[in-house]
């Protein structure tokens, strides 16, 4: 699938920022006033500056609040409530803990409830594509909701939760790629499935048009997945092991902020590979993967 | 609404025979014009007349090889591929605006383009390939299977068919209704053994594919053979005595 920068930075922004909210609705950490205020622009400026990137690869984002209508069958559809919600009822717990050093924490709990549920529906936008091999399946959820919580506790600066998380999204991203890598020829979809034609070896022979096209473009992008042994050792080391040393050695404000940061550049770079590896099963009728 | 329909009243469709079709992007072309002249947003090309063009299309055709087993010659299948309109369509649920929909009255697949973010997540949801963005207008684009032709009272009867079907130069495209047992289409899909593309993806496609049919093979029974068998492995006069010569000198091959 075309990795799209767009949706890179928003699902990654997003989710750290969802995480992050996750944590300070439970209370963690329990800091209130200006200190509380930090954490809860930190929280709001990357969930919402990832909703505001994800309006940039729409056709028409004049129409998004259309994208709220049919929650009934839409994964994308229940995530734009489900991140309004939580950005409401959030947004009440914050003020409480900012302006009147009060602790809703019912109301909490329900704002860390709504987090994780915004991006466990943003994963099943992905895991719900049978077209899609890789993602097709209840790992992606795994994968996101992992993730999401680790980057949380780090940003949240939970040291104690933060580095078994870490160790947990590190293990479920090794799953991932090692269940991802034979998804498609497990899905039992090839191409001879694919056309129907029988009594022989089928093979691609012409493809429809002489240059590329928008599904060639968007759902075989062959040429994102060059560097793809490489990306997964930088998503291991920056996103994963890196911050967990860093979070080992005797706590400093600006070595919190670099593990932050090295986490960041990972898990874009996991992102990445999430969309430029995972295979289509149009790529098929050309040929393909 | 993008929930699905649970059913619907008929279930309009194509039937293309892959037997007949000859590959000749007729129906492409017709499909491409009559969908950029009259219903909804026209279908762009960008740089059409450079270097790399690119443009939307509703139906494309391929071409595969198929190479037998055993000896036999390998065949050449175009195979069109156009929205299947299937039952259990997945680009409609996943829909976040309603603007992909199924119609109750006779199943075709549609986008109601005035409600289109363009989020592409429908395109992504298709195993097939039947949906393309716009390039231009920034809508999705799909098979419409004609909604402005077959229903269309101006025209005359024998052209409310898609567009495809009745450019057909070989016959290979065949238009009706796949809900009704008793419908030519449906017949012929009993007669010819017609099957889903991807059935393992559980879309539920209306439109069927008619299998090619089995080759003629010749036979290898050439009565004359025994009559022309070489009379003599060795070359005679000239040819015969240069041979010999050759032959006799040092380091020849026996």
């Amino acid at each position: 699938m075309h990795p799209a920068p767009s949706i890179i930075v928003f699902t990654t922004l997003s989710g750290l920022g969802f995480g992050l909210m996750a944590f300070l609705g439970l209370g963690l950490p329990g800091s209130t006033g200006w200190v509380a205020l930090a954490f809860y622009v930190i929280a709001y400026a990357l969930a919402c500056g990832g909703l505001v990137a994800s309006a940039f690869h729409l056709g028409h984002p004049e129409r998004a609040l259309r994208a709220f209508s049919q929650w009934r069958s839409s994964w994308l559809s229940r995530e734009a409530w489900l991140a309004v919600l939580t950005l409401l009822v959030v947004g009440i717990f914050a003020a409480g803990r900012v302006f009147w050093g009060q602790l809703w924490q019912p109301l909490g709990w329900l704002g860390a409830a709504l987090a994780l549920a915004t991006v466990y529906s943003t994963s099943m936008i992905y895991a719900s594509l049978a077209a899609i091999p890789r993602w097709h399946g209840p790992l992606t959820p795994l994968h996101f909701l992992s993730l999401s919580l680790a980057g949380g506790a780090l940003l949240a600066g939970q040291v104690g939760a933060a580095l078994p998380l870490l160790a947990l999204a590190a293990g479920v991203q090794l799953v991932v790629w090692m269940q991802g890598d034979g998804a498609l020829a497990r899905s039992g979809t090839t191409m001879a499935s694919a056309t129907g034609l029988q009594g022989g070896a089928v093979r691609a022979f012409e493809p429809p048009h002489t240059g590329t096209n928008y599904l060639l473009r968007e759902m075989v992008h062959i040429v994102g997945r060059k560097h793809a042994a490489r990306l997964r050792v930088l998503t291991l080391i920056l996103g994963f092991g890196l911050p967990m040393v860093l979070l080992v050695l005797p706590f400093n404000h600006w070595l919190g902020l670099l593990a932050v940061l090295t986490h960041v550049l990972g898990i874009f770079a996991s992102r990445w590979l999430f969309f430029a590896q995972a295979e289509h099963v149009v790529g098929l009728y050309y040929g393909k993967r | 609404m993008t929930q699905l329909p649970t059913t619907t009243t008929r279930k309009l469709g194509l039937v293309i025979d892959l037997d007949t079709c000859v590959g000749c992007h007729a129906c492409v072309i017709s499909c491409k014009g009559w969908n950029t002249e009259n219903y909804g947003a026209p279908l762009a090309d960008e740089d059409a007349y450079g270097a790399n063009p690119v443009g939307s299309f509703l139906n494309r055709v391929h071409s595969f090889e198929v190479t037998p087993a055993d000896d036999a010659p390998p065949s050449l299948v175009h195979f069109p591929k156009s929205c299947l309109h299937c039952d259990n369509a997945p680009c409609v649920t996943v829909c976040p605006t309603g603007a992909s929909y199924k119609r109750v009255e006779d199943g075709i697949v549609l986008v109601n383009e005035s409600a289109c973010i363009g989020c592409g997540l429908c395109a992504w949801a298709c195993p097939y390939g039947a949906r393309e963005l716009d390039p231009r207008e920034k809508v999705m684009k799909k098979c419409t299977l004609c909604v402005d032709r077959i229903y269309n009272e101006n025209l005359p009867e024998e052209d409310r068919v898609p567009a495809c079907v009745r450019t057909c130069p070989a016959g290979a495209r065949h238009f009706g209704d796949l809900g009704d047992s008793e419908s030519a289409v449906s017949q012929l899909v009993a007669q010819r053994g017609g099957f889903d593309l991807m059935p393992e993806m559980g879309t539920q496609p209306v439109n069927k594919y008619l299998p090619p049919r089995p080759k003629d093979q010749l036979q290898e029974t050439d009565i004359l053979a025994p009559f022309l068998a070489p009379v003599t492995d060795t070359s005679q006069g000239f040819l015969g005595w240069l041979d010999r010569a050759l032959s006799a000198l040092p380091g020849a091959k026996e």
